[in-house]
Order: structure tokens, then C-alpha cells, then sequence
């Protein structure tokens, strides 16, 4: 299949610390040299800690950053090169549904507003035509018909990222960008969101960038799973594979961390030592080998590439 | 054998500016922790479970007022203490450690001076004996470097370190109970293990009891020995930590534990339980859970569930859960 999207060599670098005298400059390499793809109608997951360069990746993807070096192709177009109609079209297809619904709604906009500005802004509709769709994406995303009149502080958390979600489909996106959609919920809404936008998929065959750190939630939406760890991709490959049978050291002691569902679960224990470096001074080689508990002679000096290993894709002198 | 804390009856209600709203956080809620155990409280935004560990450490603001109950710590009644001599168990016999360590720690201050301070207040420590105390502190809780840790600032650490730094000025004084609130949520999934087989350690080295709240089950599934799941104010259930993941007598309960995803399992749908908690300050009449219950019947909606024993170590409080015979509940 065609992918829909696809990354290559995409690097982003933010240069800090100009200020001053223009001293102590420096170059994070928040994602470097990565690629992916990502097919219609399946999602990929993305899983790493704090500064591993999952958001940075969707910024990229949504357009709201502009890569230092490679390409993202959406429907074999390079997206950095669209202007005019060629990018709104860009951003009808793209949509995304951030971590926090309190923040991402406008409190003073009600929610048909919030709905239809998408629809406003994009397409020429008349108002009962907008007003239509805006009842209709109610129903999709199971709100009930009155809320269109209320405001976002009228909501529970759950509701609102509902809103955000008929807010993002409004313009019939092919893909959407999903990050960390549920972590600022409770617990017993998390599933109900999960299994919206897993219904979401099947019928409107949409396809997700999937960013969150709760492992087991990635694990269940995806079809794909990519491993980032200090701007790079360390394993790629099939959800369940790499879920179920992690090969790279890292992927290993990240789900090996993950917290069990069952008191008589007990995994392999696998607790890393220190926490992850700072993405301003990355260490040379692969960039996990401080902290990896297979570390060789070979690690430090020279940064493996990704190579197919059981299946999926490990960059690892192991394999 | 008696607990090291019993807690019996407790209801922590919040009370609104002209004294006419009254919040009831925390209902009628009992259970007992043995030195050395682990409990887990489990509940959602608005469960009141926050509430219940600051009932324990007598640390509500003002507009909360404890309306009835009994905790006893020690076998001493907390809730008959003076403030003066809460500050003295406070950090000494029964410590917390919070959410967010940026916030629980002082960032004017050293770290080696933060955990110094409760030394010197609670033993009289002097200065250099308790910087010495420090170090050592800061090694236990896996810290490199702690001579030159001892003397920086919380912002030269990171997240996983200040957590430990707190931790360290928990255990400082050798506490008996050690409360801890959603301690590993700001936390990276690497450092949350690391920080959780610390205080594992921290547990079995000093025969600490500990008292996990937390929303989150997977965090009891690996540490706790028993849990008490709180929705809308009240213990809904109770018991050992197998039993309720086995054979969840309540439907709340039993709908939390399913929806969770799992490694390895493909189905499609998670079982989501609908609606949402309720505003705590409007819960609805007779059992709280029944607008989202399953097995609701007329009864739920008009009389709320009384605290009934499916073993005799596993409570609840709903009118579907099967009573036990009488054989078991001797046992």
C-alpha cells in the first residue's frame, strides 16, 4: 500500500542559548534524521520518555515546525514546499486533538463555534448548511443535540475531548494527529475515548499519529509502533512485536517498566540506571549506550542504523 | 492484630462561604493498615481520596471540617490532637510525600538544608549532624554524588531526583507510616520504576507501612498488599489486592480493572464504563455509581448500599454483591 504520510531523514534542530554575547550556543537535535510512514486508515504509535522528540515529530507533521533537513510526503508531495490552496488543503487533511481539553477550547466560544470555525474557515457553506454538520459531528463524536448552545466550562474533561475530536473531524481529515489524547482524563473516560476514536477509524477510515507515554494504551490503537529515544527511532515495527517482544535494549526496559495490569503479572525486571541525557550534548555512538545494560565495546564509538531484525525494524549493535 | 492506623467512621466534609453547602469528600470511610503494609486508595478526580490523606495528616484547610470518625495511629486518636502535637508526629512518625516535588520543595533553599531542617526540628540535630545526615540521606535514596548533590538547588535536578530528595526528607526522621499522593505521576515511565523499587526498598529495609494514592491500578497491581477503591467519597470496596483483581465484588470496581488496556490482548473495543464521576458537591441519591451501574435496580437509585462483607477480609458496599454465608465470614 501507499503510505499516506511519510517521513524521510526528517530533522528538526533548535539552536539555544544565542542570547548573551552570542556565547555558549548549541544545537538540540531534537529529531534526527527519522523516518516513518504511515498508511491510510492504520496508526502509528509513538513511545518515548520527556525529550525523546515525539512532539517535536508531530509539530512537523502538523506543519507547526519546519524541518532542519528531510522531507515529510504526504500523498508523494512534499509538504514543506505547499503554499496557497496547496496547504489548506494540507490542513483540512491534518487535523490533531491535543492532551489538554481545557486548554485547547476557547472558553469564550460556544461549542457550534468551536465546531464549525474549521468549516467556516475552509469551505463556503451556507449557515444551515454548517449547522447540519455541526449536529452531525455531535452525534459522531456521541455528544447530545443542546450542547452545540453551551460553553467548554459546561463540560467534564471527557466531553470536551469529545469536542475537540468533532472539532478536528470537521473537515473530513485523512490523518489526525493524537497527542497524548488521554492522559488528563480519568480513568474510567479513558476508554470511552479510546474506543471512540478506534470506532472513529473504522468508519471514516482515518488514519492516527498516535504520541503517548502510557505504553499499553499505544500498544492497543496501533498497527505500528516507532521507539524514539533522543531524536532517534531505536525500533520500528509491528504494534503486537514490538509490544509483545521488544528487541532493542531500550524498547526492552521500557515495557519491561511498564506497570503491570495484574498483581500476578510480574515481567523481567529491567530498571535502568540514570535518567535520560540531556538532547544538547547527546553521547557519541548510540545514544542510549550509557544506560543500556548490553552495552559492547562498539556502542560508544559507533551509532548503529536502523536494520531488520525479527520482523521490525532495531537499531542495535546486537543484531 | 491491631493496625497500625484504624481508621473508623471517618467523614471530611467541605462546607461553602455562608455554611449552606455542605461537600461530603469523605463518607463514613474505615480501614486498617498493619505496620509494614502497603495500602492502596484508588479512586478518580473528586473520589475525595486526597481529602482522605490530608484528613489522615490533619493537614485541611480551613473550610473543611472533620464531622465524625476515629484515626487512630499508634494506637493514639489523632483527631483529639492539639495542632502542636500533630507537628510533632507530622514528619516524624507519619510522613507524606506529594505529587509534584517541584512544588514540595523550597527553591531557595539547598536541598541538603530541606532535609536538615526536619532533622533539627523533630531531633534537635545540630547543623553539621544533620548536613552529615543529609548525605547519607541522599545516598539511600540512590542519589549520586550526594556530597556535592547535598548542596544544590532543586532546579539543578531533575524531575526523578527531586522526587528522591523528597523522599529523602520523608524518611529522614524514621517515620512509621509513609502517605504518598499520585507520587510518580510527573514521572517518565523509567524513572516511575526506578523511584516505585525505591520505595519498595525504603519499605522492607525500615518495616515502613505505606499508604498509595493514586488513580492508577497498575501502580497497586505492583506494590500494594491491599486496596480500597473510594468513588464519590465513600469505600466502595476493600481488600486484599488479588482478591479484588480476581473477584471484584462491585461493579465499579470490576468496570475500572477491564477497562485498562493489556499487552497482548487484541480485542477491539476496551470495556469503557459510561457517563462520568459525579460533582461531588450534587451526588446523585441512594448509590452514587448507580447512573453508570450496569446492574442497577430500583433500589440503588433511592437507598445507598450499606457496607456488607463478601469475605472476611473483603467489604463492600453494593446491593447486588452476593452475601456471604455465614461459614465464611467466621473464617
Amino acid at each position: 500500500m501507499t503510505p499516506l504520510l511519510e517521513a524521510r531523514g526528517l530533522t528538526k534542530h533548535f539552536a539555544v542559548g544565542r542570547g548573551l554575547l552570542g556565547r555558549g550556543s548549541g544545537v538540540v537535535r531534537a529529531v534526527d534524521d527519522i523516518r516513518f510512514a504511515i498508511e491510510p486508515g492504520r496508526t502509528l504509535g509513538v513511545v518515548g520518555e520527556s525529550g525523546c522528540g515525539k512532539t517535536t515529530t508531530a509539530k512537523l507533521v502538523l506543519r507547526l515546525e519546519k524541518p532542519t533537513a528531510g522531507q515529510i510526503l504526504f500523498e508523494n508531495e512534499d509538504v514543506a514546499g505547499l503554499e496557497g490552496a496547496g496547504l489548506r488543503k494540507y490542513r483540512k487533511s491534518v487535523q490533531a486533538v491535543f492532551q489538554d481539553p481545557f486548554a485547547s477550547l476557547n472558553p469564550r466560544m460556544r461549542v457550534d463555534a468551536i465546531i464549525a470555525e474549521p468549516l467556516i474557515t475552509h469551505e463556503r457553506l451556507d449557515a444551515p448548511a454548517v449547522a447540519a454538520r455541526v449536529a452531525g459531528l455531535l452525534d459522531v463524536v456521541g455528544l447530545p443535540a443542546r450542547s452545540r448552545d453551551l460553553f467548554p466550562h459546561e463540560f467534564s474533561g471527557g466531553q470536551r475531548q469529545r469536542i475537540a475530536i468533532a472539532r478536528a473531524l470537521a473537515l473530513s481529515p485523512r490523518l489526525v494527529v493524537l497527542d497524548e489524547p488521554v492522559s488528563a482524563l480519568d480513568v474510567s473516560i479513558r476508554a470511552q475515548i479510546l474506543n471512540l476514536l478506534r470506532d472513529l477509524q473504522r468508519e471514516l477510515g482515518l488514519a492516527y499519529l498516535f504520541i503517548a507515554h502510557d505504553l499499553a494504551a499505544v500498544a492497543h490503537m496501533s498497527h505500528v509502533i516507532a521507539v524514539m529515544y533522543l531524536g532517534r527511532i531505536v525500533e520500528i515495527g509491528d504494534a503486537a512485536q514490538v509490544a509483545t517482544a521488544p528487541q532493542h535494549p531500550y524498547t526492552q526496559a521500557l515495557f519491561a517498566a511498564a506497570l503491570p495490569a495484574h498483581p500476578d503479572e510480574r515481567r523481567e525486571e529491567v530498571v535502568l540506571a540514570g535518567e535520560v541525557p540531556s538532547p544538547l550534548n547527546p553521547p557519541a555512538g548510540c545514544r542510549f549506550h550509557p544506560r543500556c545494560p548490553k552495552v559492547m565495546a562498539n556502542c560508544s564509538q559507533h551509532e548503529p542504523k536502523l536494520k531488520l531484525a525479527g520482523g521490525r525494524e532495531v537499531a542495535c549493535h546486537l543484531y | 492484630m491491631s493496625g497500625l492506623l484504624e481508621v473508623s467512621g471517618l467523614s471530611t466534609q467541605y462546607v461553602g462561604a455562608r455554611g449552606t453547602r455542605v461537600t461530603r469528600a469523605v463518607d463514613d470511610v474505615s480501614f486498617t493498615i498493619e505496620a509494614g503494609r502497603t495500602l492502596g486508595i484508588v479512586g478518580e478526580s473528586g473520589s475525595g481520596k486526597t481529602t482522605l490523606a490530608l484528613t489522615l495528616m490533619r493537614l485541611l484547610p480551613p473550610a473543611a471540617r472533620i464531622a465524625a470518625g476515629s484515626v487512630r495511629f499508634d494506637g493514639e486518636e489523632l483527631l483529639s490532637k492539639s495542632e502542636s502535637q500533630m507537628r510533632a508526629i507530622r514528619g516524624k512518625r507519619m510522613a507524606m510525600i506529594l505529587q509534584d516535588p517541584m512544588a514540595s520543595l523550597n527553591p531557595l533553599f539547598t536541598v541538603g538544608d530541606q532535609i536538615a531542617e526536619t532533622l533539627r526540628a523533630h531531633e534537635a540535630t545540630p547543623r553539621r549532624t544533620a548536613w552529615a545526615r543529609a548525605r547519607g540521606l541522599l545516598a539511600a535514596v540512590n542519589i549520586a554524588a550526594p556530597e556535592r548533590r547535598v548542596g544544590e538547588y532543586p532546579h539543578e535536578l531533575s524531575g526523578g531526583m527531586r522526587q528522591r530528595v523528597v523522599g529523602a526528607i520523608a524518611i529522614s526522621c524514621g517515620p512509621r507510616l509513609l502517605i504518598a499522593d499520585e507520587p510518580t505521576t510527573s514521572l517518565d515511565v523509567t524513572i516511575q520504576a526506578q523511584y516505585l523499587k525505591l520505595l519498595g526498598d525504603i519499605q522492607r529495609e525500615h518495616g515502613l507501612a505505606m499508604i498509595f494514592i493514586t488513580h492508577n491500578l497498575g501502580i497497586v497491581a505492583r506494590m500494594c498488599d491491599q486496596v480500597a477503591v473510594m468513588y464519590a467519597g465513600r469505600l466502595v470496596e476493600a481488600g486484599p489486592v488479588r482478591t479484588i483483581f480476581n473477584e471484584p465484588a462491585h461493579p465499579y470496581t470490576r468496570a475500572l480493572i477491564e477497562s485498562i488496556p493489556r499487552f497482548g490482548d487484541a480485542t477491539e473495543r476496551l470495556t469503557a464504563i459510561e457517563g462520568q464521576p459525579p460533582d461531588p458537591s450534587a451526588l446523585p441519591p441512594g448509590c452514587a455509581f448507580h447512573p453508570r451501574c450496569p446492574l442497577v435496580v430500583d433500589r440503588c437509585r433511592v437507598e445507598a448500599p450499606p457496607e456488607s462483607r463478601v469475605t472476611a477480609q473483603h467489604r463492600t458496599r453494593c446491593w447486588m454483591a452476593a452475601p456471604a454465608p455465614a461459614d465464611v465470614l467466621k473464617g
